[in-house]
């Protein structure tokens, strides 16, 4: 790629490009998040290459592999532009169809269109989809047109303008105030303002100064962040100079979780790119400001995503975290001033000095400006990644865009913020997402997490869940954290088995204070959160467990039984096919039952039975 | 190996603080970390041995023993628990005959588990030698064994 010199050979060559692309020729976008990819699409993108191909469309369609669309409940995705006809579930055998019908004649496949549930209605176009069009998607609006390999992609629809712009005509200062101004905060999970965090830095003692994009999205359950590396690298790429540019440093750090290896790829091209291109290096864009990124890939560890732990993996140590009463803007990496935002943050940059701040903090509530993006899993419809302004209700995202709980079940209790978040309950559906809204309730933010449960999830489970998951994580530094979760994790497994004693909850609440006062860093004293939040909100649950030695929900092996509905039973043998334990009786045209001392309570039954025959007790 | 472990060294430009990237290139060539190169390693960075141990058996990814021809991966996310995530582990364990975090004696196999891949649409998952498999039920769970076991003998 050729070099671009300055602003203005940068504005003409976005404009050839924007040029070039006729808004009336055909384009086939297909998804190719990770998502998509398990679901087969690129087998599917290739099958329509083909088809065009073979059908004389050559040259006059285009075809581009896209980062992820968001809805991946219903992948692989395909979108037909320039009507937006929107296909889901699309496999190989589809792609003829596609070319011959929907690209030769415009006719609209009706087996492949999406039906909204609520309104028994086939939908033929992206926008009407309820779960886009709730959606406020200024960040992951991109990812769905452009390839992420491709800057000239990034650079058509608009791509690179903030920087132009920040080393053209404003200065450093004036960048920190336009973010600051904003009211952007952290997208990490912490919600510190992003514009005082750079002002700091900026005004930190000791050179050189760095700053880092944290990619290592440990939460289970997130997948925001992979979407952005992977959809649109250099939206990252580009925050993060421009955030280099304001604080003044010359090298950058993109930590990378190891479990992304498709995101890795992605920024590596789209580094490798910038700076043929001018975007990075030396004398961006001919304003004289030098700009380089590393990539480092994680190793696995969650603590990593803890600033100072991230700090110590990127210097070539355990990351281990340290007491934090000196801060990372003036001592960080390497002990230098060092700025560190998570990757969304960063995406969010160019925007904000494109459009301005006033634009940006027209979107949010009064503390929490601008969009978020969830993920939003679990028990519910429409799995998929969510963006949606500060502010909407609990409720909205989860029934309006996620289409409520499947099979009719009743909703439970959605967990936001990671292992370090809580879970909220029904009643509480009402609560806007906001950074402090959510924190009042016992949950927070977090990095956009969202799963939701339904009456088939036992609190209590999850709760230990969380808590088995910090233990294994835990760096073990510190004692409260080291300790403090194990013991408490005993408990828990005391309380899931059937030997919970009374006294139990309140011995855990107890510990609950002493690791969040005494441990070191923010995995350990957030730890509790979901420990806590379950208690508050749930505490009949742990109750029927300690008391009755039952689990509600039907989830804890030890509590619970398998049993056969004798009436409905059909006698098909489907169950005692299945079962690896033998523990099934009754032949073929005979009643089945099982031998609760046999059983190993695998769940095999229970899966294969087709008539809800078998019950759990 | 001692001439790969230097070029990979090399490429980091011989800085200790590319430690954990380095690690990542000899495991990606081995298949697991041998003790016998961390020392190597060790005396190639100029760096102690305990250091190089520390950060070895620190990070998850990596592993000090060697790992099986095909290595499965059991999604623990919390999307896929709530899905029924740890049931397909226990199918696994039981189809395999190996638990979690280790590899058969026939150096087939190794189980793993991981606390998210990201794909939380698909889940409950399981990833086999790279492959996601998405919606897993413990019907399917024999089959990526017995397709994995026919691949070998074709």
């Amino acid at each position: 790629m050729k070099r671009i010199g300055n602003a203005a050979e940068l504005s003409a060559l976005q404009k050839k490009l924007q040029d070039m692309r006729d808004p009336k020729k055909p384009l086939i976008t297909i998804c190719a998040g990770t998502g998509c990819q398990g679901q087969g699409c690129l087998k599917v993108k290739e099958a329509l290459e083909a088809e065009i191909d073979q059908q004389g469309f050559s040259g006059k369609v285009a075809v581009r592999a896209t980062g992820c669309h968001g809805f991946c409940e219903k992948g692989p995705l395909v979108v037909i532009h320039p009507q937006k006809i929107f296909y889901q579930q699309v496999k190989i055998d589809d792609a003829a169809d596609i070319i011959a019908k929907t690209i030769a004649h415009g006719e609209v496949l009706e087996r492949l269109l999406y039906t909204d549930p609520a309104a028994k209605k086939k939908l033929v176009n992206e926008d009407e989809v309820p779960f886009y069009n709730k959606q406020k998607r200024i960040i992951l609006g991109y990812n769905g047109q452009i390839d992420p390999t491709s800057v000239d992609d990034y650079l058509a629809v608009g791509g690179y303008s903030a920087l132009a712009k920040a080393l053209s005509a404003m200065a450093p200062d004036a960048v920190i105030h336009e973010v600051l101004h904003a009211g952007l905060r952290g997208r990490g999970g912490g919600g510190y303002p992003t514009g005082t965090k750079w002002e700091h830095c900026r005004a930190a003692a000791g050179s050189p100064k760095y700053v880092i994009g944290n990619g290592d999205e440990g939460d289970p359950g997130a997948y925001m962040d992979r979407s952005i590396m992977e959809g649109n690298p250099f939206s990252i790429i580009e925050g993060m100079t421009i955030g280099a540019y304001a604080i003044g440093a010359g090298t950058g750090f993109l930590y990378v979780r190891n479990e992304y290896p498709l995101a890795v790829k992605h920024l590596t091209m789209a580094i490798t790119t910038a700076r043929e291109a001018g975007l990075l290096g030396e004398n961006i864009l001919g304003s004289g400001f030098n700009f380089e990124i590393k990539i480092n890939r994680g190793g696995g560890a969650f603590v990593c995503g803890e600033s100072s732990a991230l700090f110590a993996s990127i210097e070539g140590r355990s990351g281990e975290p340290r007491d934090k009463y000196i801060h990372a803007v003036e001592k960080g990496l390497w002990d230098k001033p060092t700025a560190l935002n998570n990757v969304e943050t960063w995406a969010n940059v160019p925007l904000i000095i494109n459009r301005g701040a006033e634009w940006y903090r027209s979107i949010g509530t009064e503390g929490s400006k601008g969009t978020k993006i969830f993920s939003l899993v679990g028990k519910i419809n429409n799995t998929g990644l969510v963006e949606v302004p500060m502010g909407m209700t609990l409720r909205e995202i989860i029934y309006d865009i996620g289409g409520g709980i499947p099979r009719e079940r009743t909703f439970k209790a959605v967990q936001t913020g990671g292992p370090s978040g809580g879970c909220i309950p029904e009643s509480m559906l009402d609560l806007p997402v906001d950074f402090d809204a959510l924190s009042k309730a016992g949950s927070m933010m977090g990095s956009g997490g969202m799963i939701v449960m339904d009456d088939r999830s036992c609190m209590v489970d999850v709760a230990r869940y969380f808590l088995n998951f910090l233990q294994e994580e835990s760096c073990g530094k510190c004692v409260p954290c080291r300790e403090g979760l194990l013991r408490m994790g005993e408990i828990f497994a005391d309380i899931c088995e059937g030997r919970g004693r009374e006294g139990d909850i309140e011995l855990l609440l107890s510990m609950c204070d002493a690791i969040i006062d005494g441990a070191l860093c923010a995995l350990g004293s957030t730890a509790p959160n979901p420990v806590l939040s379950t208690i508050r909100y749930f505490r009949d649950e742990y109750e029927a467990h300690i008391k009755d030695k039952k689990c509600p929900a039907g989830v804890c092996k030890a509590l619970i039984q398998y049993r056969v509905i004798p009436e409905q039973c059909k006698k098909c043998g489907a169950c005692k096919k299945v079962c690896p334990a033998d523990a099934i009786t009754g032949e073929l045209k005979e009643l089945h039952s099982i031998n609760t001392l046999k059983c190993i309570k695998c769940g095999a039954c229970f899966e294969a039975c087709k008539f809800d025959a078998v019950s759990i007790e | 190996m001692q001439e790969e472990i230097k070029a990979i060294v090399e490429s980091y430009g011989r800085d200790k603080a590319f430690l954990v990237p380095i690690l990542q290139d000899i495991q990606s060539r081995c298949n697991y970390l041998p003790q016998d190169l961390l020392l190597e390693l060790a005396e190639e960075l100029a760096i102690p041995h305990s250091l190089v141990f520390s950060v070895a058996t620190f990070y998850k990814a990596f592993s000090l023993t060697p790992r099986g021809k095909h290595i499965v991966s059991v999604c623990l996310g919390t999307a896929c628990h709530v899905r029924g995530a740890p049931k397909v582990l226990d199918a696994l364990e039981r189809t395999l005959h190996i638990k979690p975090g280790t590899t058969g004696e026939d150096g087939q196999f190794t189980l793993e588990t991981v606390n998210c891949v990201g794909a939380c649409a698909l889940g409950p998952i399981v990833v086999a030698d790279g492959e996601y498999h998405g919606q897993m039920t413990l019907a399917k769970t024999d089959k990526i064994v017995t397709t994995l076991k026919a691949g070998d003998q074709a």
